[in-house]
Order: C-alpha cells, then sequence, then structure tokens
C-alpha cells in the first residue's frame, strides 16, 4: 500500500464514520459538529485528487461559514429530542422505500461499469506549479461564462427573496439613522447660559469635601 | 492492496517536516508570550504608568511567570458543562493559528510549503478559528458564554466577507494566490507596495483583521463591563491560557499577513539596503504596534455599530474598489495597479 493509498483509506474511514454520526449522534449539535468533521475529510479527499481550489473552497464556504451559522441557529434552538423521536417506527417503512429507492438509482448510474478505472481512468498527474485555481477561473469565465451568470443571477435573487421575506419595520424601533446621529452640532441640544454664581439666601455654605468621594 | 512496507524517505520525510514545524512554531510561541508583554507595556507608557517591571530585568521574565502560574492552575470543569467539547474549545482554538502559518513565508526561500493556493488556504484554515470560540461558549453551559459567543461568531462571519474581498483585490493586483509571488510582485522600492493603489483595500483589511481576532475596540466578544469575559468565562488554568495564545497567534498572523499583502514582506523600502527577513520582522512588528494602539485609543464600539459597519461600509467600499482597479487595469494606466 503506498502512503497516498494509506491516506485514502483514512480519509475514507474517517468520513464513513462521521457521516454515520450525523444522522446517529442524539445531539444536534454534536451532529452538526459531525458534519464539520465531514466537509473537512471529503476536503482533504479532494485534495488527494489535487482539485486543490474546490477543497479549500469546500472548507472555506461550508466549514468556515455555512456550517457556523447552522450551529448558530441550532445552538439556540430549544429541540426536544423526545418529541423529534415520536413517531419514527410510522415513519420507517416510507424512509426504508426511498432509501431503497436512492440506492437503485445510484447503482445505476454509479456501478463500475461506467465509473471504473478503466472507463474513466486515473486522472493525470500534473506538475507542482499546474494552477488548478488558475485554469478552473479560464474555464468559468470563458467555456462557461453563460452557465456561470445563470446561476449568479438566480443566487442573486434567492438573496433578494430571502431579504424580503425577513425584512420588516418594527413599530417599537428605537432605531436611530446614523447619518443624523453624527451631524448633530452642540448648538442643535445644547445651550449654555452664562451668569453669575448665586447663593440660596438664608443656606448655608456646604462642605466641599462632601462631593468628592 | 499489495504488500505494505516502511518508506524509510517518507518516514525521514515526515521526521524533517516536524523539525521545521517546530522552527516556525517555538519562535512564533515566544513571540506571543513577549507580544503579550510588549501589550502591558506599550499600554502602560500609553497611560503614564510603568506596566510590569518586577519579574526579571525590566519586568521581561512577566510573560514566563505569567505561563507557569497558568500551568500550576487547576483546570475546572463546570458541572452542568459538555465535558468533551469542553475540552476540545480550546485545541480548536489554537489549531488554526497555528496551521495557518504553514504557508507563510518569511523570505523568498525560508518557508513550510510554498503552495499555489497560498492565500486560499490561509482564508480556509482561519476561517474555522470561529468553532474553537462557539464551542467553548456553547459546551460551558453558562449564559454569558453563550452570549460571547453568539456575538462573536456574527462578528466573525461579517467581517471575513470583507476580510475576503479586500483579498480579492490583492489577488488582482498579484494575479496570483502564491503568497511569494505576491510579495515579488512589489518588488522596487516602497512606492511599488500593494498599500498605495489598494489603499482602502488596506485600510479595510487592517480594521477587519482587528475584528476577526476580537480585539478591542470590537471585543464586544468578551466585553468585561457586559458579559464578564465572554466565552471563555468560565475556563481556568491552561485551558484559559490556550485562548489567550491562539488571540495572540491570530494577531500575530493578520499582521504577517498584511505586511505580506500590503507592505511588501521581507522586501527593503530603499534600494540600496538589502532584502531580509529583518524588514518582515519590522514591518509585522509595527502593525502589531497598531493593534496595541487601537486598543489604548478607542472605546468599544456597541454591537449595532459593529454590524453597520462590516455589512454597510466595508463590504460597499471593497465592491467599489475591485471593480475601479478592475477597469483601471484596462487603461493605459493599468501598470499603477499591478
Amino acid at each position: 500500500m503506498t502512503y497516498t493509498a494509506a491516506i485514502f483509506y483514512f480519509f475514507a474511514a474517517i468520513l464513513v464514520f462521521a457521516g454515520l454520526r450525523v444522522i446517529t449522534a442524539r445531539n444536534p449539535v454534536h451532529a452538526a459538529l459531525y458534519l464539520v468533521l465531514a466537509f473537512f475529510t471529503a476536503a482533504g479527499l479532494w485534495m488527494l485528487l489535487e482539485a486543490e481550489f474546490l477543497a479549500i473552497t469546500l472548507v472555506l464556504v461550508y466549514v468556515g461559514a455555512v456550517m457556523v451559522l447552522f450551529l448558530f441557529v441550532v445552538m439556540m434552538l430549544d429541540i426536544n429530542l423526545d418529541r423529534l423521536r415520536e413517531g419514527f417506527w410510522d415513519y420507517l417503512p416510507l424512509a426504508g422505500f426511498v432509501a431503497v429507492l436512492l440506492m437503485i438509482e445510484m447503482a445505476l448510474i454509479l456501478g463500475s461499469r461506467h465509473f471504473g478505472l478503466d472507463v474513466t481512468g486515473t486522472p493525470a498527474s500534473r506538475s507542482a506549479d499546474y494552477s488548478n485555481t488558475r485554469e478552473l477561473g479560464r474555464l468559468l469565465y470563458t467555456d462557461y461564462v453563460y452557465a456561470f451568470e445563470l446561476a449568479a443571477v438566480i443566487l442573486l435573487v434567492a438573496i433578494v427573496a430571502a431579504i424580503a421575506l425577513t425584512l420588516r419595520r418594527r413599530k417599537d424601533s428605537k432605531y436611530i439613522n446614523p447619518a443624523e446621529q453624527v451631524r448633530v452640532r452642540r448648538s442643535d441640544r445644547l445651550r449654555i447660559v452664562k451668569m453669575q454664581a448665586e447663593k440660596r439666601p438664608g443656606a448655608r455654605i456646604q462642605d466641599s469635601g462632601e462631593g468628592g468621594a | 492492496m499489495g504488500t505494505f512496507y516502511v518508506d524509510w524517505a517518507a518516514v525521514q520525510t515526515v521526521l524533517w517536516t516536524l523539525l521545521k514545524i517546530m522552527a516556525v512554531v517555538v519562535p512564533l510561541m515566544l513571540g506571543v508570550a513577549y507580544l503579550t508583554y510588549a501589550e502591558r507595556k506599550v499600554i502602560g507608557w500609553m497611560q503614564v504608568r510603568i506596566g510590569p517591571n518586577r519579574v526579571g530585568f525590566q519586568g521581561l521574565l512577566q510573560p514566563i511567570a505569567d505561563g507557569l502560574k497558568l500551568l500550576m492552575k487547576e483546570i475546572i470543569i463546570p458541572s452542568g458543562a459538555n465535558r468533551s467539547l469542553f475540552l476540545l474549545g480550546p485545541v480548536l482554538a489554537i489549531a488554526p493559528a497555528l496551521a495557518a502559518w504553514a504557508v507563510i513565508p518569511f523570505t523568498d526561500t525560508l518557508v513550510l510549503a510554498n503552495i499555489n493556493a497560498g492565500l486560499l488556504y490561509v482564508m480556509a484554515i482561519t476561517s474555522m478559528g470561529v468553532y474553537g470560540v462557539i464551542i467553548a461558549g456553547w459546551a460551558s453551559n453558562s449564559k454569558y458564554a453563550f452570549l460571547g459567543a453568539m456575538r462573536s461568531a456574527a462578528q466573525i462571519v461579517s467581517y471575513e466577507i470583507a476580510m475576503g474581498f479586500a483579498l480579492v483585490g490583492v489577488l488582482m493586483a498579484a494575479q496570483s494566490l502564491n503568497l511569494i509571488d505576491i510579495v515579488q510582485g512589489q518588488a522596487g522600492g516602497w512606492n511599488q507596495w500593494y498599500v498605495w493603489p489598494l489603499l482602502p483595500l488596506f485600510v479595510v483589511y487592517l480594521i477587519a483583521g482587528v475584528a476577526e481576532t476580537n480585539r478591542a475596540p470590537f471585543d464586544v466578544a468578551e466585553g468585561e463591563s457586559e458579559i464578564v469575559a465572554g466565552f471563555h468565562v468560565e475556563y481556568s488554568g491552561m485551558a484559559f491560557a490556550v485562548f489567550f495564545l491562539a488571540e495572540y497567534a491570530n494577531m500575530i498572523l493578520v499582521a504577517a499577513l498584511t505586511t505580506l499583502m500590503f507592505l511588501g514582506g521581507w522586501l527593503s523600502p530603499v534600494a540600496f539596503l538589502p532584502d531580509g527577513i529583518v524588514w518582515w520582522l519590522l514591518k509585522t512588528g509595527f502593525v502589531l504596534f497598531l493593534f496595541l494602539w487601537f486598543r489604548a485609543t478607542f472605546p468599544r464600539y456597541r454591537y449595532d455599530q459593529i454590524m453597520r459597519l462590516g455589512w454597510k461600509v466595508f463590504i460597499p467600499v471593497t465592491l467599489v474598489w475591485i471593480v475601479f482597479v478592475g477597469g483601471m487595469m484596462q487603461t493605459p494606466y493599468g501598470h499603477l495597479f499591478h
């Protein structure tokens, strides 16, 4: 077994274990953290395929941003585990049917007849100065520019929709426009009155040390 | 699968790499120790105090004494805490802070791993630092820790976007993701550094760097007047010290990256002096001094102001400047932006 193969089996074992734990962990926070582990390990496998841009982006986007927000939400929710597990046996037949269907579909497409080493072959190994990032960028912005732009527009629509769904003006908000805040001048709010010091008639002179502490 | 055999060349490579890692981590940890000393001294002087001056000459052994004290202390695990995650939190905080140093070049030959996608690697690894904070805050089973973790998570995710866009500007100017190539692109004296054509991005990167490391004036994650000490309020002894180490290692990392990407790294500012690691250290030290100066000068931001600054000021500024740089590169003045 070569060094690379040893790494592959090591990562694959962790990935399968983490994937299993995502669906079997009782605590949702643990499940989310196992998903983080699964993403990270998958990035390691992609790195073995010399797809360094995809591998690093997987960590950057999914581990560094998406899963953080995911954890954020999961931690704030008050999840009742017993209620979640209610009706497990009722749903099992339907879920089992869907799972078997998925397995059959995947077996049809991903069988060794279509994806074996004799069909696709080992990808050519590139030299160290080959930039996967540059090649990917060139392809995306030349050959596949329309598909890329379409995907970008769909994402933009999704962003606008998400903001429109959650945007609401709260009536009890005490929000003040910061631009107005910084534009305030002293003369708008404060008036200094110059006058002589006066003494209340009949008052004793206060002890000056009283307010010092 | 074939037979398993011991690959002595691989073993040798692993041992040699371990030695190199030690050569990076040991000076880094010493740097962290003396950065805490420098912070206390500098802020002391700025506030017309003396700062630590009892342990050793001029207080120079103070960080060692602090470290020993924290090592001796007991690590208390709160009874309601999630034990495994509570212990995992500090590990996840320090691991990315150290792992990112693998690709940081000190000179054009002195680098642990000179990889093509160095800049992407640094961004990906540093984006994982937030897990230490979140997990620590959640596993502590304490309101203050949890609030601190939530604040920190929202803040780090927000500022990472502005930071990433600032780096896109650098990537456009250097046309490479390799950190050594980025520095080489700034050769030719101080006026060739990317800080000049990318000045708005430099400012955004520096301030976002302060926010990313949860430093004052963006340190609401540990705002002691509101939530005691934030996410690490339940930690004691070495577990607390590890968070401390991670914060300072991240500070040095951000300073080093600012130096590499905007201030010409190890390149000499003038032609008659040779390039060298001295310049790298001087520039990084200067950026670190800025960090300390900020802390001594500015009052803490309010939380909604932090969010507003990140989303409504920094992200538009970076977007506009990226488009501007891209447009200018197509004009006869394009060479100014390379």
